[in-house]
């Protein structure tokens, strides 16, 4: 069961510890700049990564559960070529050879090797705990990548980083709006996933165009990770082939629509969901915030609501927002309008932790 | 030798103190000054060693023209300033 938890806001990252049978916040760390991912490797050591606005992306590092922090490198793009034409597809604007946000960081089962994924839609890898970044070119190179356009941002980017615990050279990745791509050799070459993903707001002879799915949030089943759920702008997907085929899950309760999912460590049947109301809109359904859950791969779906306010509540919950320990029976979730709920009954009740943080953008459990 | 100077703001953020360089462009000063405080880089110019998009750089109060590479050119007393570009309110 999981001690302690790591929240990102718009102001700052908290540290989060078990108190009891309650949750207290234990500090408030890099306060006033946004942290848009946090990241606990097993050794416990702590990175985040921020959003400077008028000074970028920096990335931050404690090795003492977060009483300090030190700067580390941020991962680069290297030089364009003058002669080189990057399109955005959408505007035909260029796409900036620049890290404007980091969305996704993980570890590998590997000592000291990290991937991290940005807005625009690169990936890189660090090998040394995040002391150097190296540019993952094959997938940058791909000539496919210029099918993908930005979801919710100008640009597309890389949200979700599956490393198979089986083989840490198995990688996939989630982009908005760029589908999901697997990697068996570490990196160096790619393919586009995701058949039968769809979009029902594209063009009808585009909706299956898998290089250009706005694939919100992809999770993997740690026990069995050929089992991927994959919380969709269009809805809910599932593959139990690694991702190479999907297929779509029209029963969940009460809307397909969120950002974010995770999935139980060891039984791929059951995963989680924030759902809400689809498309503009974007709260909760009613204003009730709910979880939905399903136990027996997406036939049926559970509505929780224990400890969760049922009348005008307006949260939206990130696609990192949502987040399950390694044991699979405590759950955190954080909200735009700074709620932080934890459960540790896999969601049928809820904690109210906090009311007050700024807006949160990632939660995670620190293993 | 020209002086270069930062916000305030940056100071929160990494060490940055005022220091007087010999350099004949923004580039050449710039580069002298990260050689000495090497942190101060990625807070002022973006991957591409372009000045990020809510920078901006004076040249004895007025704004540098060429923000790609750098090559305004400086006076050995000139006093050089490196702000946000503030936008909204």
């Amino acid at each position: 069961m999981a001690n302690q938890l790591l929240v990102g806001t718009r102001k700052g990252v908290f540290v989060l510890g078990r108190h009891g049978r309650g949750w207290r916040i234990e500090r408030a760390e890099l306060l006033g700049d946004p942290v848009t991912m946090v990241l606990a490797e097993r050794d416990g050591t702590l990175h985040a990564a921020q959003d400077m606005g008028h000074f970028g992306v920096k990335m931050k590092r404690s090795r003492d559960g977060g009483a300090t922090w030190e700067e580390r490198p941020v991962p680069q793009y290297p030089p364009k070529p003058e002669d080189v034409v990057d399109l955005d597809p959408m505007r035909n604007s260029p796409i900036p050879w620049n890290v404007m946000k980091v969305w996704s960081l993980e570890a590998s089962q590997r000592d000291g090797e990290l991937w991290c994924g940005t807005i625009p839609g690169a990936l890189f890898r660090s090998r040394d705990g995040g002391d150097s970044w190296q540019f993952v070119e094959s997938l940058w190179m791909h000539p496919d990548r210029k099918f993908w356009v930005g979801g919710g941002a100008d640009y597309p980017g890389i949200h979700s980083i599956l490393v198979d615990p089986r083989s840490p050279d198995i990688v996939r990745i989630g982009v908005s709006c760029g589908g999901l791509w697997q990697t068996t050799d570490g990196g160096e070459t790619w393919d586009c996933k995701g058949q039968g993903m769809r979009a029902d707001y594209a063009p009808p002879d585009q909706a299956y165009e898998r290089r250009g799915q706005d694939a919100h949030r992809i999770a993997q089943c740690a026990a069995a990770p050929d089992h991927v759920w994959i919380q969709h702008h269009n809805g809910i997907f599932r593959s139990t082939d690694g991702g190479s085929t999907c297929t779509e899950i029209t029963t969940a309760k009460p809307s397909v629509f969120g950002f974010a999912v995770v999935v139980h460590p060891r039984d791929p049947k059951t995963a989680w969901f924030v759902p809400g109301r689809k498309d503009q809109w974007r709260y909760p359904v009613d204003g009730a915030l709910v979880v939905s859950r399903t136990r027996d791969g997406g036939e049926t779906f559970d509505v929780l609501r224990e400890g969760l306010p049922q009348a005008h509540a307006y949260d939206v919950v990130y696609r990192h927002g949502l987040d399950i320990d390694a044991e699979g029976a405590t759950l955190a979730f954080g909200s735009t309008t700074g709620n932080l709920f934890v459960s540790d009954d896999e969601g049928e009740s809820w904690q109210n932790v906090s009311n007050y943080l700024p807006p949160i953008y990632c939660v995670r459990f620190v293993n | 030798m020209a002086t270069l100077h930062f916000t305030q703001n940056l100071a929160r953020h990494t060490e940055c103190p005022s220091a007087a360089l010999a350099a004949e462009t923004v580039g050449e000063l710039l580069e002298r000054y990260f050689e000495r405080w090497p942190a101060v880089r990625g807070y002022v110019l973006d991957d591409q060693g372009e000045v990020r998009h809510h920078v901006k750089v004076l040249v004895d109060g007025r704004n540098i023209k060429d923000r790609r590479k750098l090559t305004d050119r400086i006076n050995v007393d000139s006093e050089i300033y490196v702000f946000q570009a503030l936008s909204g309110g």
